[in-house]
């Protein structure tokens, strides 16, 4: 076991836990955050798509000992916490759609997508069909339509 | 067919005054249930007709008497009460016997109830009832039944608490109850005066169970049924705190998965190295159960490299050696001839096979359950759609009695038919058992289409003859791996036996089901479906949809080549041959909305489709996009293959409870439809099945989805709501097929087309899942 730092939705958390364990499991199921979901576990399915230093990642394929106590970590339960409203515009949009269906999938949905808007805009472009198409995260329901709606939607107030 | 309610409640009811002229209001009888804040119960299978008496030849039997109806009668003679309560706040709340698993009828619930009650939707709770085993069959969510079923039962429940509260309302203003105004939770009398639903509701409870009678709101007086309206849990959602099996925290109930044996349905002999897997990080309890070795820890990563470390010997699986091939071989053994009566000799004969490949129904949620096992009770959370068959099971293998067995039933992260089964929360009940411990158990994605619940492969033929422009003969022989339909279904069906129309007499469960579900509703002359199945032990189950996505397939693959054959364009060869108007007026609107018969580039086509069941009916139109520069497009880890650029559903759904929910299903049931055609499925071989994540099971994603998806909610259609969850697969498996075959100028005669190739290379068997990556910081953006 071995003590490991790091800042947690604006928090800083210390856990003890070995080296190799993923971070998805360290958030889940030793600090209890269950916004980022297991769907593969091997960086496939995208449902933990969370943030390290606002670019997105997936926790279930990075071991906590990688993460410095410095690194930002930020989950959905953080993600409205970095605007100055309730929800972050990507969630509203989210709800103005009516994304979600089972909603499983969806927290890593919408931290994804505000990282692609955010990564678009840093380009100096708006976000294109291209760029949705480059979206990997699995949604089994079938919602694919309305979470591009709600993206371009969200990228607006972004 | 037509519904008629059911009116037995009229003579339990109290006298009623003259009926006024026009449309008859029928009355519904319900319960005040005893209480100290008002408590209504109502019988669930209120509102529904007993079976039809007889049943004629042509038309099919689906037209007169369907699994729709089946579902809701077999609940009129054996159902308990459900019931809706309201508190001192005013808030309504429901426990519904049905399973929320993102179809959205936890939202249209709500709105039901706010309908007839006069509240917002925000003041009504609907939450899921665990399991219930006086409600017998009436605890199943299946066949795209639950609006159809509940609509009039919630309608009943909510008017009876309406009635209550303004009766309780008229004492307190000393008002008329004719004059008052309820809206929003708030009683309004004349001149002004308000008492809340929330201060009413302990003056409106009853100290004693009474029977009382309702009339329900007119349809025409709707303002918030028909109305869209979007999903009560979406703010939990869109802020990650809507919570699933694994989300709950259950003392002690630490992290649980199974090393798998390396065939399917083997079985763990002996583990070789127990000490060493015992003395892993984290690794509480190793234990051997009858699906392979289950393993405890604190994290569920500890648990998979647990998982990977075990080195065990295992019992053969049940299809060893068995590959696509040899299942198709045995498959096209077992069909049933074909029985063409005489024809004229100058008749045209079509005689065509399509073949249909075994496919994962996992969720994205994969099998999970909680399970804490004691001596003599057993409590148990998971995502059930039978949790009453799950109940049973669970205490038959604990040896516990059914009453000592809690099974609570928590929202889902999908189903798609996989949460039919209750296999993760038996097999948590066994390894909390075996380990005398509380386990959160949790399959490895691996484990799912490995192990899991799949699809049945199919095969269907089709023989039809034609002369002078006029169909003469349809003839359909569907055959398959058997559908294991011991969730629930089949015990309904066998318990409704002598109720069912004559012509179901002497057919099997699954032949029953079949004939059920599938209608041709076309002119064709001698029309006969059969299905016949071959009972091998794979793990099989329906998924969003029993036969009907292939056998619309087929179908209308063969409905295009008729209207080849007799010089028709698709689209008027099918309005000429459609025996229904609500069929017809859903594929007149895709074809006007879809542009039907617009010029299209070589390599490109439209499709279209119908599809008829639910109480319902669909069409859909689709483009798609077969040339080499969009099939060749590269992605990593993906399949591209032909694009579908075009989507365009319009769906009859009878009575529209949600436009924006049903929508909703609609979209999903195209996005699987165009899956089930191009690219998922699984591969048998070995004994095996070679898919073992989302990197090799290929359901639609992002660049397969239509950039132009339109849905069209046909106004409402008749008294109750149909189905809508699986309605949207069907037509667009169909036209998306029918296209494909335009657009390359071949007929598909395999499903999904690209299965030939392996377009992956297969994951590790033994140890039985795939290491976890570390190198998830160099993919970040």
């Amino acid at each position: 076991m071995a003590q490991h730092s790091f800042m947690l939705n604006g928090q800083k958390v210390t856990v003890d836990v070995e080296d190799s364990v993923r971070l998805l499991w360290v958030l889940r199921d030793v600090l209890g955050v269950t916004g980022p979901k297991y769907g593969c576990g091997i960086n496939v399915c995208k449902a933990c798509t969370s943030h390290i230093n606002g670019k997105a990642f997936n926790p279930c394929s990075v071991q906590v000992k990688d993460i410095a106590p410095t690194d930002e970590i930020t989950t959905i339960e953080g993600l409205a916490d970095t605007v100055d409203a309730p929800l972050h515009p990507m969630q509203q949009a989210w709800i103005e759609r009516d994304v979600a269906q089972c909603g499983y999938c969806q927290p890593g949905q919408i931290m994804a997508a505000v990282a692609l808007v955010n990564k678009v805009h840093a380009e100096g472009r708006e976000i294109t069909d291209a760029d949705l198409d480059g979206i990997r995260n699995v949604c089994r329901c079938g919602t694919y339509n309305r979470i591009r709606d709600a993206i371009k939607v969200g990228a607006t107030r972004m | 067919m037509t519904l008629t309610h059911d009116d037995r409640a009229h003579d339990a009811a109290p006298a009623t005054p003259p009926r006024p002229a026009g449309p008859s209001r029928r009355r519904f009888l319900g319960y005040l249930l005893a209480g100290t804040t008002l408590a209504v119960g109502v019988d669930l299978g209120r509102g529904a007709s007993p079976a039809a008496a007889a049943v004629p030849s042509p038309p099919q039997v689906p037209e007169l008497y369907d699994l729709e109806d089946l579902e809701t009668h077999s609940a009129l003679p054996t159902s308990a009460l459900i019931s809706i309560t309201v508190d001192t706040a005013g808030r309504a709340h429901f426990a519904m016997p049905r399973m929320e698993v993102g179809q959205g009828i936890t939202t249209a619930a709500a709105m039901i109830i706010a309908e007839e009650l006069g509240v917002a939707v925000s003041a009504v709770d609907v939450t899921l009832a665990p399991a219930r085993p006086e409600l017998v069959f009436n605890q199943l969510t299946g066949g795209s039944n639950t609006m159809n079923s509940m609509f009039t039962p919630i309608r009943v429940a909510a008017a009876i608490a309406r009635g209550a509260l303004l009766r309780a309302a008229a004492i307190e203003l000393g008002a008329a109850v004719s004059s008052l105004v309820a809206k929003d939770g708030v009683v309004t009398a004349p001149g002004g005066r308000t008492a809340t639903y929330g201060a009413l509701s302990v003056k409106a409870a009853s100290a004693t169970t009474t029977s009382v009678s309702v009339v329900l709101k007119d349809r025409s007086t709707f303002t918030v049924v028909g109305r869209p309206q979007n999903r009560v849990d979406a703010m939990d959602i869109v802020t990650g705190r809507k919570h699933f099996t694994t989300d709950l925290s259950v003392p002690d109930a630490l992290p649980t998965m199974v090393c798998r044996p390396p065939t399917l349905n083997g079985s763990p002999r002996r583990i070789r190295n127990l000490a060493k897997v015992r003395a892993m990080p984290g690794v509480t309890d190793v234990v051997m159960v009858d699906t392979g070795v289950a393993v405890r820890a604190a994290t569920f990563g500890q648990c998979i490299e647990a998982v990977r470390a075990l080195r065990c010997d295992w019992n053969p699986g049940t299809v060893e050696g068995q590959s696509d091939d040899t299942v198709l071989a045995t498959l096209k053994k077992a069909e049933l001839p074909m029985a063409v009566p005489s024809v004229p000799v100058l008749a045209k004969q079509l005689d065509l096979r399509f073949e249909f490949m075994f496919r994962s129904s996992a969720a994205l949620e994969p099998n999970c359950a909680i399970a804490d096992v004691r001596s003599d009770r057993a409590t148990v959370w998971a995502g059930l759609k039978a949790p009453i068959v799950a109940q049973a099971k669970i205490a038959d293998a604990l040896g516990l009695p059914q009453t000592a067995v809690t099974v609570n039933v928590v929202t889902g992260g999908g189903s798609f038919g996989h949460k039919l089964f209750g296999d993760g929360a038996l097999e948590a009940a066994k390894i909390s058992k075996a380990m005398g411990k509380p386990v959160k158990l949790m399959w490895h994605r691996c484990d799912e289409p490995r192990e899991g619940r799949t699809h049945p492969m199919a095969t269907s033929r089709i023989r039809a003859t034609v002369l002078a422009g006029q169909v003469l003969t349809f003839e359909q022989r569907h055959t398959s791996v058997k559908t294991d339909f011991g969730h629930g279904l089949g015990e309904r069906l066998t318990a409704m036996a002598a109720e069912l129309p004559a012509n179901l007499g002497g057919l099997s469960l699954s032949q029953s089901i079949f004939t059920l579900t599938q209608e041709l509703p076309y002119n064709f002359g001698v029309v006969t479906q059969l299905l016949n199945e071959v009972d091998l032990p794979f793990n099989t189950g329906s998924m969003r949809n029993i036969y009907s996505p292939d056998v619309a397939a087929a179908n209308e693959l063969v409905v295009d080549q008729l209207a080849k054959l007799t010089g028709q364009d698709p689209l008027a060869f099918r309005l000429a041959f459609l025996k229904d108007a609500r069929t017809r007026a859903v594929l007149q609107k895709v074809a006007q909305v879809g542009g039907w018969g617009r010029r299209m580039p070589a390599g490109t086509a439209q499709g279209i489709a119908i599809h008829k069941e639910y109480k319902g009916c669909t069409a859909v139109l689709v483009e798609i996009d077969c040339r080499p520069a969009t099939v060749g497009r590269p992605i990593r880890d993906g399949v591209t293959g032909p694009r579908v650029t075009k989507a365009v559903i319009a769906v009859d759904a009878g009575l529209v409870v949600n436009p924006t929910g049903l929508e909703a299903q609609m979209m999903g049931g195209v996005n699987d439809g165009i899956a089930l055609v191009l690219t998922s499925s699984n591969h048998l071989q070995d004994g095996h099945f070679l898919e073992g994540s989302w990197d090799n099971y290929f359901y639609t994603r992002q660049w397969n989805t239509p950039l132009d998806f339109q849905c069209i909610v046909m106004p409402s259609n008749g008294d109750v709501p149909g189905g809508a969850g699986e309605a949207g697969v069907p037509a667009t498996v169909a036209a998306t097929a029918c296209a494909y075959a335009r657009a390359t100028g071949t007929v598909p005669t395999r499903f999904p087309v690209n299965h030939g190739t392996l377009s992956f290379t297969p994951k590790t068997f033994v140890p039985p899942v795939p290491p976890a990556p570390t190198d998830g910081l160099s993919y970040t953006y």
